[in-house]
């Protein structure tokens, strides 16, 4: 396929690999801040072909990891509305909330249908004006701009079987808590492409400048994944700490100022809880007081509803890079894929499944 | 989560429809694709698609330009060795 088969060329991987291999690097921490990022280094491997100096730190960057547990349980708890056909992208049907997972209300009987995109739920609205279609809004900057144009296209064409249960974060502030917290020594950052697609470059840069540490914006394919590091290391070797685009054949300076214009007309910012991480200020967004008629948070009574998190899982140790998915005693045992406990086994970009699905036991 | 995926733009909506649809040939597997961020696009065109929206273009210069600079770099260690 044109523009992923050349940048997964072993040839090309090959020569990157000798080259971070010719810079002798001192023991350096790079974190790569995007699930699917991990989920290439993972699946191809890319751990083994570095230098033994070079430990690669997996970031938090999986939206479906860090959703928190309580909007498991709200969408599962609308979802039994008997009039409800609640809506969710795959990825969050097996998360675990405290009772069950969205997979195993639809089991026992609940209409959730799996959506591509939130087109797919406004087209259910309009095909069944007499049910309530629940969307369940989730994501980084990525997914922010597709579903704020749904939410302003339900909203002109008049819709009011439409609803929406938002939990969206943002990457700049979850990578300024985790460089202010001192928990861990990073050394350079691979920032998340796809993010930096629709925000651009700057916040990077400013991060750059704040904490004095390289980073490099990077791309999914493993050429990207290891020039990204080549680049990072070379910065962190001479003691340079700038912004470096490694993926400019889709990020540009400014991002996708169309986007960012919609995301701003539907979202505010607001502190949010991240599952395993607690709250970061300024890390979430919101639906803004013109679209209340659509939250479903005001519009459905959903304050009483309990929640309790399985005390085994380290889900948040591993999500701030601070342990690996190994160090837990639940990994692969009472913690695997097809029984999760935590959400970074069950995320097709999450770190514990990426561990269990391409790392030897 | 953030996958997106290239596609080639094969047929595209008026540019005053809204929303402006177009269809994306994913290696084949044809899909309908929202290009509503990209308001000049044009048929041709590479978009990386996410969730059904395309999110921006793919720059076929820098992604050559990047592949060529990789190669180069080949070349450089190669004549060095010799």
């Amino acid at each position: 396929m044109k523009f992923l088969d050349e940048f997964r060329d072993a040839e090309k991987v090959k020569i990157l690999v000798d080259q971070i291999h010719s810079l002798d690097p001192p023991p350096i921490n790079i974190m790569e801040v995007c699930g699917s990022q991990t989920h290439t280094i993972l699946r191809y491997n890319l751990e083994e072909l570095l230098p033994k100096n070079i430990n690669l730190i997996h970031g938090p960057g999986c939206p479906v990891c860090v959703t928190p547990i309580e909007i498991i349980d709200k969408a599962i708890y609308l979802s039994q509305n008997e009039d409800v056909i609640f809506t969710s992208y795959g990825d969050m049907l097996r998360i675990p909330g405290s009772q069950s997972s969205l997979l195993e209300a639809k089991a026992s009987g609940t209409d959730i249908r799996i959506i591509y995109s939130p087109l797919d739920a406004i087209r259910l609205a309009q095909e069944n004006p007499h049910n309530k279609v629940i969307f369940l809004a989730i994501g980084f900057e990525t997914t922010a701009p597709a579903n704020s144009s749904a939410i302003i296209i339900a909203q002109q064409s008049l819709l009011n079987n439409f609803f929406v249960l938002c939990s969206h974060v943002l990457i700049p502030p979850a990578v300024e808590a985790l460089l202010s917290s001192e928990l861990i020594k990073l050394n350079g950052l691979l920032a998340p492409g796809h993010v930096c697609t629709v925000t651009g470059t700057s916040w990077c840069e400013d991060i750059s400048d704040k904490y004095k540490i390289p980073i490099s914006v990077t791309g999914f394919e493993p050429v990207d994944i290891l020039e990204g590091i080549l680049i990072t290391a070379k910065q962190i070797i001479s003691d340079e700490h700038h912004t470096s685009n490694q993926y400019k054949r889709v990020v540009t300076r400014n991002g996708n100022i169309t986007a960012q214009k919609i995301i701003n007309k539907v979202f505010g910012i607001c502190d949010r809880n991240w599952r395993g991480l607690g709250e970061i200020k300024n890390s979430g967004l919101k639906l803004r007081d013109e679209f209340s008629n659509l939250d479903a948070e005001k519009v459905f009574e959903l304050n009483s509803i309990k929640h309790h998190e399985d005390e085994r899982c380290i889900a948040g140790e591993i999500l701030q890079g601070l342990k690996k998915p190994f160090d837990c005693k639940i990994f692969g045992n009472e913690c695997t894929p097809t029984n999760p406990v935590g959400a970074p086994m069950v995320a097709s970009e999450g770190a514990c499944a990426a561990y269990y699905n391409y790392q030897a036991i | 989560m953030c996958l997106a995926i290239p596609g080639k733009v094969q047929k595209l909506d008026e540019a005053n429809s809204s929303p402006r649809m177009a269809e994306v040939n994913f290696d084949g597997v044809v899909k309908q694709v929202c290009t509503d961020f990209i308001p000049d696009l044009k048929i041709g065109e590479y978009v990386m698609v996410h969730v059904g929206y395309a999110l921006n273009r793919v720059d076929e210069k820098e992604a050559l330009n990047q592949l060529k600079a990789i190669s180069e770099a080949e070349e450089i260690i190669r004549k060095n060795m010799k």
